[in-house]
């Protein structure tokens, strides 16, 4: 298979792939109504002092999060938006009711700062290995020096007795 | 008993400080030649002789509590507050570990098991056991002094004692606590001996790097524990909780996986420095910081900076673990600036795309892990100290931020061992990569077709986009694994003229290490596949009169009767549930609630039935006051028994990685001579 036949296979199949996947896309299309009621149950915490999400505290006799789901369904069922609803249990509860931090004020940066730390440590890394790449050849890698490579070499071989094979 | 426990313990503090002083200064006598009454080496021989015999001393003193609460000793407050007559026999030992002033005591006995095994193979290298030995007696003196004088478990009451004690907490009160917590405190304290190695290496500038292989089955083991100690947490929490899930980003889960994060990308790095003499620096800082995590997960869980479902009561002894905490990084920080240049790389990274960059790349993304998780946990404690608002941090966040890091750590588990070391031909790329990417899209367009879709309805469904990405990566990686297996198995059979079977036994024994580490990564992705089947857990709650039924999934589920029973220890109320799955009655359930008498205090026994595709997790919730009708709660968990399953391939891989590899040549000795095999089958990875 030549060149261009081979270029067309490929494209061929990334198309089949393609078509494919928007075909499954359109599948199993429906609507699940009773789903906001767990939705928003589950981004708030039960007050008792259990640290538990409120959808999910199931203590026996639990003196709060009972409440808390009346009022919840309250909410639903009384029209409001599932911003009100959440700000209607900030005014009443704190902050603290919320399952996570909001995305305004102080609270933005618990969103922030693990995305830009894992961005600014991905980028450095890569900076420092494309240096490294650009400022050794692979032959000086190997063979700075020799002689202290060697000597080196020799240190590990008198002070290593196990074999690890190596992973 | 109680005045010998106590006497165990000042007698373990002597002599670990003994340990710690005479030690050191043996060692500076060694190092600077300077002339003394006693010969350095007698020193240090006694101070490592002391060592061993803090470990007999914590022994006694573990002995002690353990004999009082078999004995039913009330006149001591811990035994007070921690057990009961009618305790059964088992959780007798759980009271060890159930409050903080035993869980201590059971730190230092580990912590002191640890460092007898260190002392007594101190023959392998004695000068550089002798450093270990002085730092973990640096540590010993540490625990001993918070166990003499801030959290003494062997405090008398005062005046006379009850007839019977408090109880045990029920929640503790289940087969599993009995080793949970164990195995996980034997992974935390186990770091111990690694960082010891490390320090101790780095102080006597130790030539090679014959230290880390000597750290490498501790560290294997340690992380064994850690990594058994964090999933039976999770089994626990699944079956008592009784709230349907296994992990709910609670901060005393938190500190436990962050050390294990570091721990595993130690594991991982060091093979670079083994191989090509790499990343010195940062495998010294990565054992310092996983120590220093164990003794911040330490501090969380009693200092009550944090609030957790399990934290133990506040108490003054956080200000102690602070204070030691500093000293262990004052201690890292000068010792590595004094040596740094010892720690010079004797090779560089020669290309992106090869296994050292995946290694950098591994540990990257395991310490963003890192950094995710401290920050969620600790984030309430700054959004308090910064705008006097304290916020909760809760599985909604970690789901959002930590799972697409955990994904790309997902990936670049199958891709490192594919890259051959120093750089990768475009040739290495397609014979690697083209079955995991065919596998990988092939399992996007049968999630698809099944209905993982995280469009459906139209409206994006984050759980289910998760889901997708988690089973179509895990196709890629076990495909690009088991393919890894495959090849070299074949060259070996072709050469050997063995069967597939006997030629990857062989291909494992020879390498055990690298194949171990596979078996480790198809382990994970088996947990990975069944972590993201929660994304599709239903759950349904009733009422149940007799007879009545809910459906949940392919079961339907039957109340047959509600009945209550009663022992010396507990009263339980329970429901009987038969099980039908297409109209066929399949088995019956029979979830619990107990009040316990000691502590008035009431649990969940979550009745689950297991099957490779699902869990049926059903709660009895209590009884509705109106009616008394048993309120039933039922969960269909997809996937359960992988996570399972997966940890289980993870611990063989292990012990699997931690024997020593066979030599080409004493394997050869089994295949007939004309057809000897190479020493090592050409892989495409290399090694």
């Amino acid at each position: 298979m030549g060149a261009p036949a081979r270029f067309t296979f490929w494209l061929k199949s990334l198309q089949a792939v393609a078509l494919a996947v928007a075909v499954c896309f359109s599948l199993g299309a429906g609507s699940d109504t009773g789903s906001r009621y767990n939705k928003l149950n589950h981004r708030l915490m039960c007050t008792c002092g259990c640290a538990e999400i409120l959808g999910e505290c199931n203590h026996v006799g639990c003196p709060n999060s009972s409440g808390e789901l009346d009022e919840l369904r309250a909410g639903i069922t009384g029209g409001k938006s599932d911003q009100e609803i959440l700000n209607s249990f900030v005014g009443k509860y704190g902050a603290i009711v919320l399952a996570a931090p909001t995305t305004q004020g102080f609270d933005l940066v618990a969103w922030i700062a693990p995305f830009a730390v894992f961005a600014a440590a991905l980028l450095g890394t890569i900076l420092l290995v494309r240096r490294w790449t650009a400022n050794t050849s692979p032959d000086q890698a190997l063979a700075s020096d020799p002689a202290t490579d060697a000597f080196k070499e020799q240190i590990r071989r008198e002070t290593d007795s196990g074999n690890d094979g190596g992973f | 008993m109680a005045s010998f426990g106590s006497f165990a313990l000042i007698i373990a503090l002597i002599l670990a400080a003994y340990n710690l002083v005479a030690g050191a200064l043996a060692l500076r006598l060694i190092a600077t030649g300077q002339p003394s009454p006693i010969s350095p080496e007698r020193l240090a021989d006694t101070a490592r002789r002391a060592g061993i015999a803090v470990f007999i001393a914590v022994t006694a003193a573990a002995f002690a509590l353990i004999w009082s609460v078999f004995t039913n000793d009330f006149s001591i407050t811990y035994i007070l507050e921690h057990s009961n007559r009618a305790l059964p026999g088992p959780y007798k030992f759980s009271a060890l570990w159930s409050g903080q002033e035993g869980s201590l005591l059971l730190w230092a006995w580990l912590l002191g098991a640890y460092g007898f095994v260190l002392r007594l193979t101190h023959k392998r290298d004695v000068k550089l056991y002798a450093y270990a030995g002085a730092i973990l007696a640096g540590i010993q003196v540490f625990f001993l002094a918070v166990l003499n004088f801030a959290a003494p478990p062997f405090a008398l009451l005062r005046g006379t004692p009850p007839a019977d004690g408090n109880g045990l907490n029920p929640l503790l009160q289940y087969p599993e606590m009995v080793i949970h917590p164990p195995m996980l405190y034997l992974g935390y304290v186990g770091f111990s001996v690694p960082f010891a190695f490390a320090l101790g290496a780095l102080m006597m500038r130790y030539p090679g790097e014959k230290w880390i292989k000597i750290t490498r089955i501790w560290t294997m083991v340690t992380w064994l524990f850690l990594t058994c100690g964090i999933f039976l947490g999770m089994h626990w929490a699944y079956a008592v909780l009784g709230w349907g899930g296994y992990w709910g980003w609670d901060p005393v889960e938190n500190a436990s996986f962050m050390p294990w994060l570091t721990g595993t990308a130690f594991l991982h790095s060091v093979m670079m420095q083994e191989k090509k003499g790499m990343m010195k620096s940062w495998n010294v800082w990565l054992i310092f910081t996983t120590f220093l995590l164990t003794m911040l997960g330490t501090l969380l869980t009693r200092a009550g900076l944090v609030s957790s479902v399990h934290a133990f009561a506040q108490s003054s002894i956080g200000t102690w673990f602070i204070i030691f905490m500093g000293i262990v990084l004052a201690v890292c920080i000068f010792t590595y600036i004094l040596q740094r240049d010892h720690l010079k790389g004797e090779h560089q990274i020669e290309s992106l795309v090869s296994r050292e960059s995946s290694f950098l790349f591994n540990n990257l993304v395991l310490l963003a892990a890192c950094f995710v998780i401290l920050w969620g946990t600790l984030f309430p404690i700054l959004s308090e100290y910064v705008v006097g608002n304290k916020v909760t941090v809760g599985a909604p966040w970690y789901n959002t931020v930590a799972i697409p890091i955990g994904l790309f750590l997902l990936f670049l588990t199958g891709v490192g061992p594919l890259l051959p070391w120093r750089s990768t031909s475009m040739k290495s790329v397609k014979r690697n990569f083209v079955l995991p990417v065919i596998a990988l899209w092939a399992t996007v367009i049968v999630c698809f077709a099944v209905g993982v879709n995280p469009w459906k309805g139209g409206a994006f469904d984050q759980g289910n986009f998760y889901a997708l990405v988690a089973f179509s990566m895990s196709a890629a990686v076990m495909t690009a694994i088991c393919s890894e297996f495959l090849r070299g198995a074949g060259v070996i059979a072709r050469q050997s003229g063995r069967n597939h079977f006997a030629a990857m036994v062989l291909l494992v024994r020879r390498n055990t290490r690298r194949y171990g580490g596979y078996y480790i990564h198809i382990g994970v992705v088996i947990v990975v596949i069944g972590l993201a089947g929660s994304a599709f857990n239903r759950n349904v709650e009733s009422e149940m009169a007799l007879h009545d039924k809910i459906n949940i999934g392919p079961y339907t589920l039957e109340c047959v009767g509600a009945s209550q029973d009663s022992n010396a220890n507990y009263n339980s109320d329970f429901a009987m549930l038969d099980v039908y799955k297409d109209g066929k009655k399949q088995f019956q359930m029979t979830p619990e609630k107990r009040v316990y008498l000691a502590s008035e205090q009431p649990q969940t026994m979550v009745a689950i039935h297991s099957t490779p595709a699902w869990d049926l997790y059903v709660v009895y919730e209590g009884t509705n006051p109106d009616t008394q009708q048993p309120i039933i709660k039922a969960f269909l968990n997809p996937l359960v028994g992988w996570i399972w399953a997966g940890v289980a391939l993870m611990a063989f891989g292990t012990i699997i990685a931690l024997f020593p590899s066979i030599t080409p040549a004493t394997a050869s000795l089994r295949v007939p001579a004309a057809r000897t095999a190479p020493a090592e089958p050409a892989l495409g990875g290399g090694d």
